[in-house]
């Protein structure tokens, strides 16, 4: 080729100015921390902050001068921000990020415990770990198993109807054998004969996904609902009285201080929960299953013509997302609860939200829902310490957080680019 | 096809190639006839089938995963696996597999670079690659110069030649015939679907655009001396940036005259699309001003600028152009839907429309089952002839025609150069951008060369196209002129006039071909 250089089109950086997004994130980071700081601070009592690490007040404990700790910890969500703000380097963004708002929430929960009525001033942090993953939990599953299905390129609205379809399989086929194993098996087939229809109305039939997924919700409801009246309801004991599963202690694991005694002391769907969001995550971006799905969700026309059989691959994780889905839903029915209508109650669309917000990855969605479950577990505390903010305004927060999230306040969030596009050959 | 053969498919657009390729490659299936490979006839159910017969295939469209990485999408669909069932990706030996073809042909591809980030003649790189370590034999590339700058479309030829050396045939399908000229070694010419003959690389261009098309057209413009009015458009220090916020107009000064073609030249990426689009007001000015016909035009909307007399042929016509589930007649009156005759406060006049739709069909010669065919369903020339219909039936003082004739037929771009011309002699002012020389220099009156954001030199359509060349490489006026010149004495200026910017035909291309059959 020539010697003679060529006009050079090089692409320049694409040059922010000075508000970069990690800048604009320091700045709200610092004014969340002044706030707090301040606001709190000023709020605090001179109550000591219990933090026991226990399962009630009793025990060791962290312990701090409520007006100090709120004070203190605003301050360090001050310095988070401002080191974003000065500029740090890409890699460290979301640590501090992480910090800054770690120490917001515990100068929050410096004012919260230390303002509690007197012998109220402790925060079991066994409990509130505990209760944060076992709500975190349907939507761990949920999440998942949208993970499993939109990174193939089927939009899964549907996983509300794959968790209550599960919930209901495993309780009454549990019942009916008294045996939690079989309904665990039920809850599988239950929460995949939901995907199934979907994956044949939304990939053979080209329906639209988003209005089949809805469609599919509600069908679940109704169908689930009748038998529970129809069926159930006329012989409870019989049809409603699945077998739970024990608890089951790790050796070892279950030693660990406030760690052990939360999680490790559990039933196998917390494990099976987290053990799913590793297998997954390794499965999708190290083996060949995970880069065709993935290729499948993102250029589909051009997996085919490399030999990947796009509708197939499709259909086996819609199927595989329906499984996952319905031993969530047997989460609750074969471990805590008999089954009600329409137990699962929105949070199959949450677990959507968990999707979006952890950016369609398997850790981030699993971050997403134990964030999700934190909300929903600290609602539950500060109802019981009589606390001045209202719980509904807590449980709304989470939503609001998903919703910053997705106008790309964390970042770039983008689905997989085939992502809800039916595949037609030719 | 024989090995070690460079076969090239020439036809007009529409005219089944690309339709037989998908079948060779067992994307579509035959309804009659087979397929024959090594004497024995073969049965394709899908790529994969093709794929193992030792067929590849480097698709229009790139057939790339844009969020992979290059090491992921070439071992897609053949991966190197570790770990019995649980098939993990032996990432690896993967990289060096790329690395090693990559080396092997010397095609350079950065193993681990995402191809969203890529520019386009990499991307096409990375398929051709993706091919290769597919060991194909036959490797067919459909129209692969349809989306690279000139310098690309080099590249990609003496990949090509290289690739011949190597053993492997290829099939090459394209429309432009410089490129088949220059390259190949024997050349099928389809039309509507069926051969309409072979030809030998030496015959003439003439010759080889008579068999495409059926009949004997001309490839030069047929015009007289323009006679320059007064200054329609001037535009005088602009600034503008592009959608990254990249300066990509830097102070640029022209002015067109009514009654003259100005032709602006240039390789894609340099500031062409960002003028235009300022000038029409689809793009902020962030200094300077453009006037027509003495009217201060900067931060007008685009409703009012076309209302102003200017006709605009946009750049990418499926994006900007046309409404593809749109009828041909409804396309047509996009931008007067409003007005009488066609439009009447709340509602539209449904006759009127498809009474001037049937005349202008007729007139600009719009091959359309009906007016109402949804115009997406039409060949890109015909698409093409739809906007310059539009744009053209309304009194205009300037014309903006951007690429006017990219992915067009030969035969449509003969007619819409004839009414650009017609437009020139009614004495509009005209401006045509293009990326192909060809038809800058066989347009204009007069050349701007845009270089980087500005105009880098206004030449004489006589101008030597090496001279041009030259200019759209960035060399100054009086060097480019010096080096052509003398062009014994200045080695490097020399060769890229022969390699980069004339490739679509004339001397430079004939050089190139002679340089295939020395290889050879």
């Amino acid at each position: 080729m020539s010697t003679m250089a060529v006009p050079d089109i090089a692409v320049a950086p694409v040059d922010e100015g000075f508000w970069t997004r990690s800048r604009k994130v320091g700045l709200t980071l610092l004014a969340l921390g002044l706030l707090s700081a301040v606001l709190f601070g000023a709020l605090a009592t001179d109550q000591q902050a219990r933090f026991t690490l226990s399962d009630d007040a009793a025990g060791a404990a962290l312990e701090i001068n409520g007006t100090i700790g709120a004070i203190l910890f605003g301050i360090i969500t001050v310095a988070a921000g401002a080191a974003l703000l000065a500029g740090v380097p890409k890699r460290w963004f979301l640590p501090v990020l992480g910090v800054g708002l770690v120490a917001f929430v515990l100068s929050f929960l410096c004012w919260q415990v230390s303002a509690a009525p007197t012998g109220q001033n402790f925060m079991p942090l066994v409990n509130i770990i505990r209760g944060t993953f076992i709500l975190a939990l349907p939507l761990i599953f949920g999440a998942l198993a949208g993970v499993l299905c939109e990174r193939s390129g089927v939009v899964n609205v549907a996983i509300e109807g794959q968790l209550l379809m599960g919930a209901f399989s495993g309780a009454l086929f549990g019942s009916i054998s008294g045996s939690v194993w079989v309904g665990l098996v039920a809850a599988a087939i239950g929460g995949a004969f939901i995907s199934l229809l979907l994956a044949v109305f939304a990939i053979r039939y080209l329906v639209d996904q988003v209005v089949m997924g809805i469609v599919l919700n509600l069908l679940a409801v109704g169908v689930t609902g009748f038998l529970y009246e129809r069926l159930m309801q006329t012989d409870a004991a019989k049809y409603n009285s699945a077998p739970r599963f024990s608890n089951w202690e790790i050796p070892l694991l279950k030693d660990i201080p406030v760690l052990g005694p939360a999680l490790f002391r559990g039933n196998i769907f917390l494990y099976l929960g987290l053990l799913l969001v590793l297998v997954i995550h390794i499965g999708l971006f190290r083996t060949r299953w995970g880069l065709r799905t993935r290729s499948v969700g993102e250029h589909p026309i051009a997996a085919d013509t490399l030999g990947v059989k796009v509708l197939r691959v499709r259909y086996r994780n819609v199927l595989l997302a329906g499984v996952v889905a319905g031993i969530g839903g047997a989460s609750y029915t074969l471990a805590l609860y008999s089954f009600t209508k329409n137990m699962i109650g929105g949070k199959g669309f949450i677990a959507l939200a968990a999707l979006i917000f952890g950016r369609w990855n398997p850790t981030g969605a699993l971050l997403a829902a134990l964030f999700f479950g934190f909300a929903d577990q600290l609602a539950t505390y500060l109802g019981a310490i009589n606390s001045v903010i209202p719980s509904q305004f807590l449980a709304m927060l989470p939503y609001l957080a998903t919703i910053l999230a997705v106008a790309g306040l964390v970042g770039r969030v983008r689905a997989p680019a085939a992502d809800g596009k039916p595949y037609i050959k030719g | 096809m024989e090995p070690g053969e460079i076969h090239a498919l020439l036809g007009e657009n529409g005219a089944g190639k690309s339709t037989l390729m998908n079948v060779l490659y067992g994307l579509y299936q035959p309804d009659e006839g087979e397929i024959l490979v090594d004497g024995k006839p073969l049965k394709l159910k899908g790529p994969s089938d093709a794929i193992g017969a030792g067929i590849g295939m480097v698709h229009q469209h790139f057939m790339l995963v844009p969020v992979f990485t290059v090491t992921e999408n070439i071992m897609l669909g053949a991966e190197q696996i570790r770990g019995g069932i649980a098939g993990f990706l032996d990432r690896r030996r993967a990289r060096r597999e790329v690395t090693e073809v990559s080396e092997r042909y010397n095609l350079r591809v950065d193993p681990d670079a995402v191809i969203e980030d890529l520019p386009v003649g990499i991307q096409q790189r990375v398929e051709i690659v993706k091919a290769l370590t597919r060991d194909v034999d036959l490797l067919i590339l459909d129209e692969p110069t349809a989306v690279l700058t000139p310098q690309e479309t080099e590249e990609l030829l003496t990949v090509m030649r290289s690739l011949k050396a190597a053993g492997k045939s290829i099939v090459f399908i394209t429309h432009k015939l410089g490129e088949v000229k220059a390259i190949a070694d024997r050349i099928t010419v389809i039309r509507r679907g069926k051969t309409v003959g072979t030809a030998s690389p030496e015959a003439s261009r003439d010759e080889l655009a008579a068999l495409m098309v059926g009949r004997n057209v001309r490839l030069t413009v047929d015009k007289t001396p323009a006679t320059p009015g007064d200054p329609v458009l001037e535009v005088a220090g602009l600034v503008v940036d592009d959608d990254r916020q990249i300066r990509a107009v830097d102070g640029v000064d022209l002015t067109v005259r009514a009654g003259e073609v100005l032709g602006v030249a240039g390789v894609q990426g340099n500031g062409q699309t960002e003028l235009i689009e300022a000038i029409m007001g689809l793009r902020p000015v962030l200094a300077g001003t453009i006037s027509l016909t003495g009217d201060r035009i900067n931060g007008w909307k685009p409703k009012r600028v076309l209302r102003a007399g200017v006709g605009y042929v946009p750049e990418d016509r499926s994006v900007d152009g046309l409404i593809k589930e749109f009828s041909v007649a409804e396309n047509l009156v996009l931008d007067i839907y409003d007005r009488p005759p066609f439009g009447a406060g709340l509602a539209l006049k449904p006759d009127a429309i498809a009474a001037s739709a049937k005349e202008r069909i007729e007139q600009f010669d719009v091959r359309t089952s009906s007016a109402d065919a949804a115009v997406g369903t039409l060949s890109g020339g015909n698409q093409q002839k739809v906007i310059v219909a539009r744009e053209l039936s309304r009194p205009l003082k300037l014309l903006i025609a951007a690429q006017p004739t990219r992915g067009v037929d030969v035969g449509s771009i003969e007619f819409i150069h004839s009414q650009v011309i017609r437009e020139r002699d009614i004495g509009t002012a005209v401006m045509v951008v293009s990326s192909e020389l060809d038809e800058v220099i066989g347009l204009a009156d007069r050349i701007a060369v845009m270089y980087r954001g500005r105009i880098i030199g206004i030449v004489g359509p006589d101008t030597p196209r090496e001279e041009i060349g030259l200019l759209m490489a960035g060399i100054s006026p009086d060097a480019a002129h010096d080096a052509i010149a003398a062009p014994a004495a200045d080695e490097p200026g020399a060769a890229t006039a022969a390699d980069s910017p004339g490739v679509a035909d004339g001397s430079p291309a004939n050089d190139a071909g002679s340089a295939s059959e020395d290889e050879a």
